[in-house]
């Protein structure tokens, strides 16, 4: 497979210019994400009303790939509801995780669909998705109860 | 004068001795860059651990058979030929681990257990790697004791000039790297020896990274524990040697209780066996001591001071080239260094550089190399890490320095 398939432009725009690189005001819910492998480490926040991430953002240290894919899950996330989120999460995670020959159906990830060459290499698949578990424990966690992965 | 050593030296014959080397990867040949994670192993260390199967296999130290005879034999054929590597002075204090994580934790739960107490304290330095950290940080944690480090410069030297306050009426052992996985730094071991000793502390010398790169001689060190993996030796993962001073050996309860570390049992009292039997419970890992000692014969017959002056040619060689690269700043730059080159380049994450190197075939290690308080003393997340061994060549080097054109490329 060819890299730029792995690093298309988006990725790499992504990474040079992260969206939503900041700590939104106010937040309640938080969750900090950790990759022992590799030493990344992310920390997503959220702003949560009724059922609705009104505004979300993240922090931390990473490769291009998890900065990418923290990126432009904050730019997707923004104003759904918090079922959207998880439905979005597994349809994310089937996406990474398929094995590289199997044909994915990733229409409805839409830009995140870029994202799907990482299963021609497995050792950067948890960059990928390091962002969206930690987003889901965000999801679950108590009023800023700091929850680790 | 090194030239002539290193011309005399021929790189491509010892290239030879190891199979994987002559791979493709990607389409690309194998520019094997990763040897302080793990070495590649020359046929002689294969062949020898096939014949251990295939010709000589039967459990050591209790079968009155033929094969049995043979197996013990070549055993400790093993831990002679280590011994003598390391110039300790009795094979017996040449204990079989699975690594050098084995070593240090038998040490800390065994040595470490007795002798450290309620406010007493465990000196350990910034440079050391996870396995040199975490079992004296259990032992502490189990026995109230307060883990001290030595604080590093921001080249990656040991801060000597700090030593001799770090060194207490407290300070019940010492355990201290040899050379740097991260950052290849040779550490003045002697001396941290001399100023230990002066005040009865014993050294623990964590040799993982040192015993592919220079003679190591336990005596002329002087150190009390050193410990070193077979698989970074060229030899087999899961051997490894514990060498400890036989009167601290024997002082010493074991480590795990089973067969073969005792010498009688019965319900109410088990005698334990002799050192270095004591502390080797179980069936060890016989065809890794054959395949060890193989390794070693083979080092052997090479002239270490030519492949030593090789790897110093190799390592000004990569130091020149790769500092040159626009945008590569070399982490780890002590003026006494083994061949490990680590580096950043840019705001390119060493995972990218990584992925990027090997489809180009060039296999290196990237993240915090299991040395994660020193990656946040020298403030970077983790390193792209190229470490050499005696194989390598300035033709990889540049290969590795062409890759890194690509990922200039990508993330331009």
């Amino acid at each position: 497979m060819d890299l730029r398939e792995l690093y298309q432009e988006v990725i790499l725009d992504h990474n040079k210019r992260p969206r939503n690189f900041r700590v939104p005001d106010p937040v309640n819910r938080r969750a900090e994400g950790y990759n022992p492998l590799c030493g990344d480490k992310i920390t997503v926040f959220l702003y949560v009303e009724g059922d609705v991430i009104k505004d979300l953002g993240f922090q931390g240290t990473g490769c291009a790939i998890s900065k990418a894919s923290a990126s432009m899950m904050t730019d997707v996330l923004k104003g759904k509801t918090l079922e959207d989120a998880n439905r979005f999460f597994d349809q994310f995670h089937d996406m990474v995780t398929a094995p590289a020959t199997a044909e994915v159906k990733s229409d409805h990830l839409g830009k995140l669909a870029v994202l799907s060459g990482v299963r021609e290499y497995p050792m950067r698949v948890k960059c990928a998705s390091l962002a969206w578990h930690t987003m889901k424990a965000a999801m679950q966690a108590e009023n800023n109860v700091v929850s680790t992965e | 004068m090194s030239t002539n050593v290193a011309s005399a030296f021929d790189v491509q014959r010892i290239r030879r001795d190891f199979p994987i080397l002559t791979q493709r990867i990607h389409g690309k040949p194998l520019v094997y860059l990763d040897n302080a994670a793990t070495t590649q192993k020359p046929q002689a260390v294969i062949d020898a651990m096939v014949r251990s199967y295939a010709e000589d296999n039967a459990n050591i130290h209790r079968g009155v058979h033929l094969l049995s005879e043979r197996a013990t034999q070549a055993y400790e054929e093993a831990r002679v030929k280590i011994q003598k590597f390391l110039n300790a002075p009795n094979a017996r204090e040449i204990i079989f681990v699975r690594g050098t994580t084995e070593g240090i934790n038998l040490v800390a739960q065994t040595y470490g257990r007795v002798n450290v107490g309620r406010g007493d304290q465990v000196l350990i330095t910034h440079m050391e790697h996870h396995s040199n950290i975490v079992p004296w940080q259990m032992i502490c944690e189990e026995k109230g004791a307060e883990l001290k480090v030595l604080p590093i410069t921001d080249e990656g030297e040991l801060r000597m000039d700090l030593l001799d306050g770090l060194l207490t009426d407290r300070t019940k052992i010492v355990a201290v790297a040899h050379v740097s996985n991260s950052l290849g730094t040779i550490n003045p071991i002697k001396v941290i020896v001399e100023k230990a000793h002066q005040r009865g502390i014993p050294v623990l010398v964590d040799g993982a990274q040192a015993v592919a790169h220079m003679p190591v001689d336990v005596q002329a060190l002087g150190c009390d524990f050193y410990a070193m993996s077979g698989h970074k030796l060229f030899g087999p993962t899961g051997i490894g040697v514990l060498y400890g001073r036989l009167t601290l050996l024997e002082a010493m309860p074991p480590y795990q209780g089973g067969g073969d570390m005792i010498s009688a049992v019965t319900f109410k009292k088990t005698t334990y066996n002799a050192v270095p039997n004591k502390f080797e419970a179980g069936t060890p890992n016989i065809a890794g001591s054959v395949g060890l000692g193989a390794a070693i014969d083979y080092l052997k017959a090479l002239d270490f001071t030519a492949v030593s002056a090789h790897e110093r040619e190799l390592l000004a060689y990569g130091t020149r080239v790769l500092g040159a690269v626009p945008g590569v700043r070399i982490v780890g730059t002590a003026s006494h260094k083994a061949s490990v080159l680590s580096f950043v380049m840019d705001d390119v994450h060493p995972h990218d550089i990584g992925t990027i190197l090997d489809q180009e075939g060039v296999a290196i290690r990237t993240g915090h190399h299991c040395t994660q308080p020193l990656m946040e003393r020298l403030c970077v997340p983790a390193t792209a890490r190229a470490s050499l061994a005696l194989y390598n060549t300035k033709e990889e080097i540049d290969a590795l320095v062409g890759a890194l054109a690509k990922v200039r490329e990508i993330f331009a």
